[in-house]
């Protein structure tokens, strides 16, 4: 697999020359280099495969105490009263905690990070108030001495529920006559405001354009509805951490989080505390995937330890993730497609309804703005429809909102080349968006690699190797914008000269190895010698959360500049060892060498050398950085899926997968590919079989891996990668986000593939095998 | 809640016998264990059978196969001779769980547990396997088709337990298979299970059949027709047609989480044409 991949790396618009040193800092993307792009053991590697590195649950402190959350049993219901006595007065209870120990919240959007966050919404989601809003809200907290005695202490709370009538179903929740869920909720977005309350919480319009003159220039249009399941974001380590108060009003938090700032400002403003009085350190996570940027037991593991005075260890169970945290929303969306008899796409429109959950929230917004931006269009306009429900509040989950818009984009877009008889794939290729192509959504494009993605497609030997019969294969493309914003890293030189690196960016996805493969080739040093760790809240300055595939990118560009900002200094250094002006040195592959004859004739001072007389040179040499990244580039792929269908069961199975991405510059290649990998295998699941059942009061069937199916190993091929670098100009080197691109082409891929294994077109997903079977007795 | 591991029938009855109806028995303990962390049972005491020789057993006695009833799916599936014999109880048995719960898995579990999904339920029933009970008045042996109830419910009285599976001595020509479906391609819980054995005369025409199905009715059940319509064909396709039709108009199945009535219905024709080909096959070569 390994050789496989090295020779899948397409460097289509970077040249690889041979490895060899080179001037320091900021070089582009097609200057050679020494470690970007190789693929060294990562360096937390060891500790995770021995058992060694500590998730969420595996802090132990003295005197700690289990937490436990009691949780809502209606899917809607106005909380009468809450008696918490006879739990308290348990042995070994030390603390139980209701709404009445959160302090209310006024509702305003306030920015969070790059986020924007009601703390009036978020107050409620942790801990219900006046109604319980989705089964599986907590609306109590314990703190005991043991678990068995946290869960009698629960048994023991009285509730006074008055259930009122529940909606699941995006549609029924915008019906007029419809109960709900926040009875001052009123539509945002629309003029004149509405007098009466809703469960529409946002109408949203990106219009570019005129769609009605667009759609009359089309020789054909095709227009189709698509629903999609919500779906789980699937993290193997569930939600865990333990808070320790201090007697004087200081807190520590250990939790399994994609952003430790980003929870302490969240729990710091729940809790009426300073943000500097709460230090949160991140632990190592068993996955996050979106679903682990927001907070859920950690306000009240802070606030059964600040009232009971222990440290308080909460983890949910499998069951509490499915009924408590946020899945990506369940959709209706309809697409309309104008197109001329040559295959060029003159209009496009959609409207797109999400499932919010508890709270107003969903991606629908990005959902909007990404659903044609794979495309060059004149005219497009998409509508967009936050809809609260009764179901837990959604949650970002890898390129939040845009799965769900373009799989019914790239399904439409299939249904049209078939219809005028051209190759999807050139289809695709006639209208990409390229350089300079204003997007849809407003922004025009820089250098984005969607055609080459889509030539790799078509160059590839999996798109000309025979089917069998009855067998289908199925193409889509899919596009992401990542992001960049606040980031900080400190690159700590030691005494020997090796380096230690802090970043505040959560490792999700081998993160930590491809930034010290930047530093090192920043620095000129042995990537070996540099070894990095995540730095809690109080070690780095704010440092926004690992999301938006910004990590490598955004990490990359502190580490680089810290790494650039320590060369300063040794450049400084040499200079005055050698007693000649600093502009006279040069960094060049890891040691000072003078710049030219003029600068005086002297042996070159070796990182080494330099740290070991840092302490006579005028002390210790740390390179830091704070930064905004600004320029992530967007990210483009585009999947091949070969499938077969059971026609006597209908059940699907994936028979080959090719995942072609543009990565800007891969850093650490095997790290790109395990994402293009991961989000094949979860697409796979989102698209053939994962769904949240409910029953008719509202009530989660199968909260746990048994029903909720994820795809197992057997379930999948090997993930063919193919990486293609168009580099970023903004990046040093030339990186783009990848994380989140690979989770929106599966669906329609697959979609398609079925397609055109049957000539049947499945709109709603999960394309399960019932379904399946249903559509095909239905044709005969 | 208090832990008991006999070493004797005779002591582990006793213990059951003792606690009455809030004592529960364990073997594998792989849905067991699960149920007391869900808080869905509270036993006084649970009594565990591993520990007694004859639970732990394979025995072949002049052709007839004996599977103690806490032997694993794992150690069936090593056994040199269980699959060459019962090829369908075996591979159904094999289809439990991971690796790992394959190592803990039991027949005498999985029948217990009266699942209406249990893999190793319609092979045994097929199989024509009884049931060796425990239980204070002695040993007794009953079919394994009577042993569940409902879901969740079994037969068995007060003290009693399943020691051991014994299976028929087989004449020439026959074998057995099962298949079940499932949506993913592991790690599931049968959708639709069916079990069919069957012996073939030596010009290859069916002269017995039977016929079982899982998940499609509160407990596995034996399709007598379906069989019936095997016995005197070369189970041609039309005759395999005819069969899962016997098949469908037996299923009783429920909606839920797992399928819909209609779809298990459907696949259960399916599944009993598919595994009577394949018992054919092996027939023919056994």
């Amino acid at each position: 697999m390994k050789g496989e991949a090295d020779s899948a790396v397409d460097r289509s618009k970077a040249k690889d020359g041979p490895a060899g040193g080179s001037e320091t800092g900021g070089e582009k993307g097609d200057t050679p280099t020494r470690w970007i792009g190789t693929r060294p053991v990562r360096p937390d590697g060891v500790d995770k495969v021995t058992g060694r590195a500590r998730f969420g649950a595996d802090v132990h402190l003295p005197n700690m105490l289990v937490g436990k959350v009691l949780r809502s049993p209606h899917a809607h219901a106005r909380i009468r009263s809450i008696d918490a006595s006879a739990a308290s007065a348990l042995p070994g209870v030390k603390a139980v905690i209701t709404r009445d120990d959160f302090e209310d919240r006024p509702s305003e959007f306030v920015p969070a990070g790059e986020m924007l966050v009601n703390y009036r919404d978020m107050v409620r989601n942790v801990m219900a108030r006046e109604k319980a809003l989705y089964e599986g809200h907590a609306v109590a907290a314990v703190a005991a001495v043991n678990e068995r005695i946290a869960r009698q202490a629960l048994s023991m709370i009285r509730v006074a529920y008055e259930p009122l009538a529940h909606v699941i179903d995006v549609d029924e929740a915008m019906a007029p006559d419809a109960p709900l869920v926040h009875e001052d909720l009123i539509t945002a977005g629309v003029e004149p405001p509405p007098t009466a309350p809703s469960n529409i919480a946002k109408r949203i319009e990106f219009v570019h354009g005129d769609v009605s003159k667009g759609f009359a220039a089309a020789d054909i249009v095709v227009e189709r509805s698509f629903r999609t399941c919500p779906v789980h974001q699937g993290y193997i380590e569930p939600h865990a951490c333990v808070a320790s108060f201090s007697e004087d009003g200081q807190a520590d938090l250990w939790c399994s989080t994609q952003g430790h700032f980003v929870v302490r400002g969240h729990c710091a403003k729940l809790l009426g505390m300073e943000v500097s009085k709460l230090r949160v350190i991140a632990s190592e996570i068993g996955g996050g995937f979106g679903g682990k940027t927001v907070v859920y037991l950690e306000p009240l593991a802070l606030m059964l330890s600040r009232k009971s005075g222990h440290p308080v260890k909460m983890a949910m169970t499998r069951e509490e993730i499915f009924r408590a945290t946020g899945p990506a929303p369940g959709t209706h969306i309809r697409v309309k497609v104008g197109m001329r008899n040559d295959g060029r796409i003159v209009a496009g429109e959609a409207e797109l309804k999400y499932q919010a959950g508890a709270f107003q929230g969903s991606p629908v917004q990005a959902g909007c703005m990404c659903a044609f931006a794979p495309y060059d269009i004149e005219h497009v306009k998409v509508i967009g429809h936050d809809v609260v429900v009764n179901r837990p509040k959604a949650a970002a989950y890898r390129a939040p909102g845009a799965p769900q818009s373009e799989f019914a984009v790239e399904s439409v877009i299939d249904e049209m080349a078939r219809k005028i008889g051209m190759d999807p794939l050139q289809l695709r290729l006639a209208n990409a968006a390229k350089e300079g192509v204003k997007a849809a959504y407003g922004p025009t494009f820089g250098p984005i690699g969607l055609v080459e993605t889509l030539e790799a497609a078509r160059d590839h030997p999996h798109y000309r190797a025979p089917l069998a019969p009855g067998q289908g294969r199925g193409i889509a493309s899919g596009f992401w914008f990542n992001i960049g914003g606040q980031t900080c890293a400190t690159l700590n030189l030691g005494e020997d000269g090796t380096v230690a690196l802090v970043a505040g960016t959560p490792d999700i996805g081998g993160s930590r190895a491809s930034l010290c493969l930047q530093a090192a080739e920043t620095l000129g040093v042995d990537a070996t010698r540099i070894r990095p760790r995540i730095g809690d809240t109080a070690t780095l300055g704010y440092t926004f959360l690992t999301g938006g595939s910004r990590t490598t990118f955004a990490s990359g560009m502190a580490v680089i500049e810290a790494a650039n900002d320590m060369i300063r200094q040794l450049r400084k250094r040499a200079a005055m060892i050698w007693d000649i002006d600093a502009d006279a040195v040069r960094w060049v592959d890891g040691e000072a060498r003078p710049a030219g004859a003029n600068a005086g004739e002297f042996t070159p001072l070796s990182l080494a050398e330099i740290a070991g007389s840092a302490g006579k040179t005028g002390g210790p040499i740390v390179g830091r950085a704070q930064i905004n990244a600004q320029g992530a580039g967007p990210g483009f792929g585009t999947h091949l899926v070969d499938v077969d269908v059971d026609r006597e069961t209908g059940r699907v199975s994936i028979l080959r997968y090719t995942v072609i991405q543009d990565a800007g510059r891969a850093v650490h290649p095997d790290y790109v590919e395990g994402q293009l990998q991961g989000g094949a295998v979860q697409g796979i699941g989102w698209a053939l079989n994962e769904e949240y059942i409910y029953d008719d009061r509202g009530r989660l069937q199968n909260p746990g891996f048994l029903d909720y199916r994820i795809p197992v190993c057997s379930d999948v091929p090997m993930i063919d990668t193919v990486i293609v670098e168009v580099p970023n100009p903004s990046h040093p080197y030339g990186v783009r986000g990848v994380g989140e691109t690979p989770i929106v082409p599966p669906m329609a891929a697959i979609a398609n593939a079925i397609n055109d294994a049957l000539g049947i077109r499945f709109t709603d997903l999960p394309i399960s095998p019932p379904k399946v079977l249903k559509s095909l007795r239905e044709i005969g | 809640m208090r832990y008991e591991s006999p070493e004797t029938t005779e002591a582990a009855v006793e213990l059951l016998a003792g606690e009455g109806p809030r004592c529960r028995v364990l073997a594998g303990g792989t849905d067991l264990l699960v149920q007391l962390r869900a808080g869905m049972i509270s036993p006084e005491r649970i009594v565990d059978i591993k520990r007694i020789r004859e639970t732990q057993e394979i025995r072949v006695d002049d052709g007839a196969l004996v599977v103690g009833a806490a032997v694993s799916g794992a150690e069936l599936g090593e056994h040199p001779q269980a699959k060459g014999i019962w090829p369908g109880v075996v591979e159904a048995a094999e289809l439990i769980g991971s690796t790992q719960i394959q190592g803990r898995a039991t027949l005498g579990g999985n029948l217990c547990n009266a699942s209406p999904a249990a893999d190793t339920v319609p092979a045994l029933i097929a199989a024509g396997a009884r049931c060796r009970i425990a239980g204070p008045h002695g040993m007794r042996t009953i079919p394994v088709e009577d042993v569940c109830t409902g879901p969740g419910q079994i037969s068995l009285g007060a003290g009693e337990f399943v020691l051991a599976f014994e299976f028929p001595v087989r004449p020439p020509r026959s074998s057995d298979a099962y298949l079940r479906f499932i949506p993913r391609t592991e790690m599931d819980i049968a959708v639709v299970g069916v079990g069919i054995n069957l012996t073939l005369d030596e010009g290859g025409h069916c002269v017995s059949a039977r016929v079982a199905v899982g998940a499609v009715a509160p407990t596995a059940i034996v399709v007598e027709k379906a069989g019936a319509t095997l016995v005197g064909t070369r189970c041609d396709e039309q005759t395999l047609e005819a069969m899962a039709a016997e098949v469908r108009a037996a299923c009783r199945p429920i909606d839920d989480k797992r399928g819909t009535a209609e779809y298990r219905t459907a696949v259960a024709g399916v599944l009993a044409i598919r595994a009577t080909r394949i018992a054919v096959e092996r027939a023919r070569n056994a």
